[in-house]
């Protein structure tokens, strides 16, 4: 983590101030994502008992009532998303489910590979840590929103409601979990281990052995595999991923292009300067001849 | 003879009726800020997690900056390639830039949730080259000052010889030294201050177009492009002269001066020629990127679109080739009013039109509240306008009360 925040200090203090190297401080990983860790979740195993949801509030010392009450089903009436006052919700699709079932969908954070969000924040709030989460620091935040707006997923909530010192809230993970060797809250609870936690690339593995063995149950689609340059967190279902509010996307990172123009514009900081020499040039050549008197030179720049 | 020895204080009485309504306007807008930072930014806005950006950032901060764009076009026009003649709209658009970005600050303050975190940006721990939002703060905040000390010399002219302070009396010398100092030689290298200004709003014009392309995904494709910061910063350079002569008119008319139209019809040539070549771009791109059918379909967002373009851009286009139209000060202050709010336009559709959230709930319309602190917001900057016209010499005197 700190060797990353290191050449990016030194790529964006490049990039500005000495002319050193703009590339460095662009989005290319120097970190294999799938050698990070992620979470695949089985929505064909989910029984929608929400204990993930209780979990993630406790581990991260939210406000929650009680485990038995989340034992109640009317919350699925409705599509929910996660907030500011929980990062993880499970929704009930009635009948979506492997023959007649109902198939229950548990949604949070996907953990970008190429995260948007922390593509757009102006401070370095957000930061896709080496081994795999993207995580979040207060501290520098200046509540611009920016990430909100950028996030395909649309995950990032905000306390609204907060007047002083709000906060962008999203699932980190379990950072502090993961950092003590545990394994995030809602993997650890879930009682049909549904999630499975484990290094990216042998998730993938996982994933699609699991799809051959049983060709009739799932369908043939990892989402988050490929997705935008792929995600930390993947998922495989038996109803295509479009009927469970999944937002279709394609493979090609979003962050690349608008990165690339922001690099190629200021690359060294040259073509600002070059421009500069060039107003300076033609404001010299095109100087009206009865100004090259000194004193009334003053006057043509006066204001 | 130099042409700004013609620049005077109007001289004029501050209040009149409209003033006393800009004042209860931006009065309201100050009560709105206060319950904002009292209670939070949900007490007053429609802002949502699938909206988080409303007018606070379209209106007040991206088209706050589009419309500010006078002051680099015209310093482009009169002092980097000389065209003289025009010097008398130098430094009311130097004001309005000032007093536009100023607002700008004003307006973001207002709409950022950690507000006291704002310079942070600044600090190289922080530094996020990535970020075309980054690009946009750091030019802000440095063309900011930079139209600070491009004013300097019009407050040194006005008080280098009436410097008297109430109190601090021993520090009338001093400082009316300095300021004598100053308006004699600060012109020497104000062409530093205002190439630089130039280079600026170029960067940073074109980066509020840029910071979309991140949004590809959730954009209509009649405005997602990978060339917003191409288009952004063609239609900050088209509205910067219309903006100008907006200004000027509606000053002509409140101060009861002559409208300057001996420097403002020739002028207003030059506006086809930028809003051409802003609009032939934006055909261009809808018709390589194939999007055109988009404009057709019957959607919210095609009427949206097709009334931007037109009322925005081919009407005045049209109207400023009529030389009939550049020589009625009536005419013209319709046409640039037109190009002005069809940039207004053009950022709204940009920011909140186009954007559609993944999962929409239901699409964000601004309270009264957040509506009533934009409109306050201009109001308070048209007052420090007039207030400042009025003192120092800013708008070429020598026309007669018509």
């Amino acid at each position: 983590m700190e060797r990353r925040d290191f050449f990016k200090f030194m790529g964006a203090t490049g990039a500005l101030l000495t002319g050193t190297s703009a590339q460095a401080a662009s989005h290319q990983p120097d970190f294999d994502p799938n050698e990070g860790v992620g979470v695949l979740t089985d929505f064909t195993e989910c029984i929608g008992c929400r204990e993930c949801e209780w979990a993630c509030k406790d581990a991260h010392n939210m406000e929650t009532p009680p485990l038995e009450t989340y034992k109640d089903k009317s919350v699925f009436a409705e599509y929910r998303r996660p907030d500011e006052n929980g990062y993880t919700v499970v929704n009930r699709f009635p009948g979506k489910g492997c023959g007649e079932i109902d198939l229950d969908v548990k949604v949070q954070c996907m953990h970008c590979n190429d995260p948007a969000c922390v593509s757009a924040c102006i401070v370095g709030a957000l930061v896709k840590q080496d081994f795999g989460p993207v995580t979040y620091d207060a501290w520098k935040c200046i509540g611009c929103r920016y990430c909100m707006v950028a996030c395909p997923f649309e995950i990032p909530a905000y306390e609204y409601e907060v007047a002083l010192d709000p906060l962008v809230q999203k699932c980190d993970l379990c950072i502090t979990r993961l950092e003590a060797g545990q394994v995030p809250a809602c993997v650890e609870i879930c009682p049909r281990n549904a999630m499975t936690f484990g290094k990216r690339g042998d998730l993938i593995k996982l994933a699609h052995e699991k799809i051959a063995e049983k060709p009739n149950k799932y369908i043939d689609h990892v989402y988050g595999e490929h997705e935008l340059g792929g995600t930390a967190w993947m998922f495989i279902s038996c109803e295509p991923f479009e009927e469970i509010k999944f937002p279709k996307l394609e493979e090609a990172s979003v962050v690349r292009l608008p990165e690339g123009i922001q690099h190629g514009i200021f690359k060294y900081f040259i073509p600002p300067a070059m421009f500069y020499g060039f107003l300076g040039l033609i404001m010299n050549l095109m100087k009206p001849k009865s100004e090259e008197l000194p004193e009334s030179e003053t006057e043509v720049h006066h204001d | 003879m130099t042409e700004h020895a013609m620049a005077v204080p109007l001289k004029q009485k501050y209040f009149t009726p409209g003033v006393w309504v800009l004042t209860a306007l931006f009065g309201t807008a100050l009560v709105i800020a206060l319950v904002r930072f009292l209670l939070g930014l949900g007490a007053v806005t429609n802002l949502n997690t699938q909206y988080p950006w409303g007018i606070w950032i379209a209106i007040d901060v991206a088209s706050g900056v589009a419309l500010a764009a006078g002051g680099f076009t015209s310093a482009f026009l009169i002092h980097i390639i000389h065209k003289e003649e025009y010097h008398a709209l130098s430094r009311p658009a130097l004001l309005t830039a000032m007093l536009g970005y100023t607002f700008v600050v004003l307006g973001l303050l207002v709409d950022l949730g950690r507000y006291y975190n704002v310079w942070h940006p600044i600090l190289p721990s922080m530094w996020q080259g990535n970020s075309a939002l980054f690009e946009v703060g750091m030019c802000v905040m440095t063309y900011l000052t930079v139209l600070y000390i491009e004013f300097i010399p019009i407050v040194a002219e006005q008080y280098r010889d009436r410097v008297n302070l109430p109190i601090f009396k021993f520090l009338n010398k001093p400082l009316g030294r300095l300021l004598a100092f100053l308006d004699t030689k600060m012109g020497k290298i104000m062409f530093i201050f205002i190439i630089l200004g130039v280079v600026l709003s170029f960067m940073h014009q074109s980066s509020l177009g840029a910071l979309m392309v991140l949004v590809k995904t959730k954009m209509h494709p009649l405005w997602w492009s990978p060339i917003l910061a191409l288009e952004f910063l063609l239609s900050a350079i088209a509205v910067g002269f219309p903006m100008i002569i907006v200004e000027s008119l509606a000053a002509s008319r409140s101060f009861k001066l002559k409208p300057e139209m001996s420097v403002l019809a020739p002028f207003a040539r030059y506006v086809p020629i930028t809003l051409g070549l802003y609009l032939a771009t934006r055909f261009a791109n809808l018709t390589i990127r194939e999007t055109w059918g988009y404009a057709f379909d019957g959607s919210l967002e095609s009427w949206f679109f097709l009334a931007e373009i037109f009322f925005g851009g081919i009407l005045p286009f049209i109207l400023f080739l009529q030389e009939k139209v550049r020589r009625s000060p009536l005419l013209l202050f319709i046409a640039a009013l037109l190009v002005v709010l069809g940039v207004v336009f053009n950022r709204i559709n940009v920011y909140l039109v186009a954007y559609k959230p993944v999962y929409l709930a239901e699409r964000y319309v601004p309270t009264l509240w957040e509506i009533l602190l934009t409109v306050g917001l201009v109001s308070g900057l048209i007052l420090i306008y007039r207030f400042l016209v009025i003192h120092l010499p800013v708008i070429h005197a020598g026309r007669k009360t018509s």
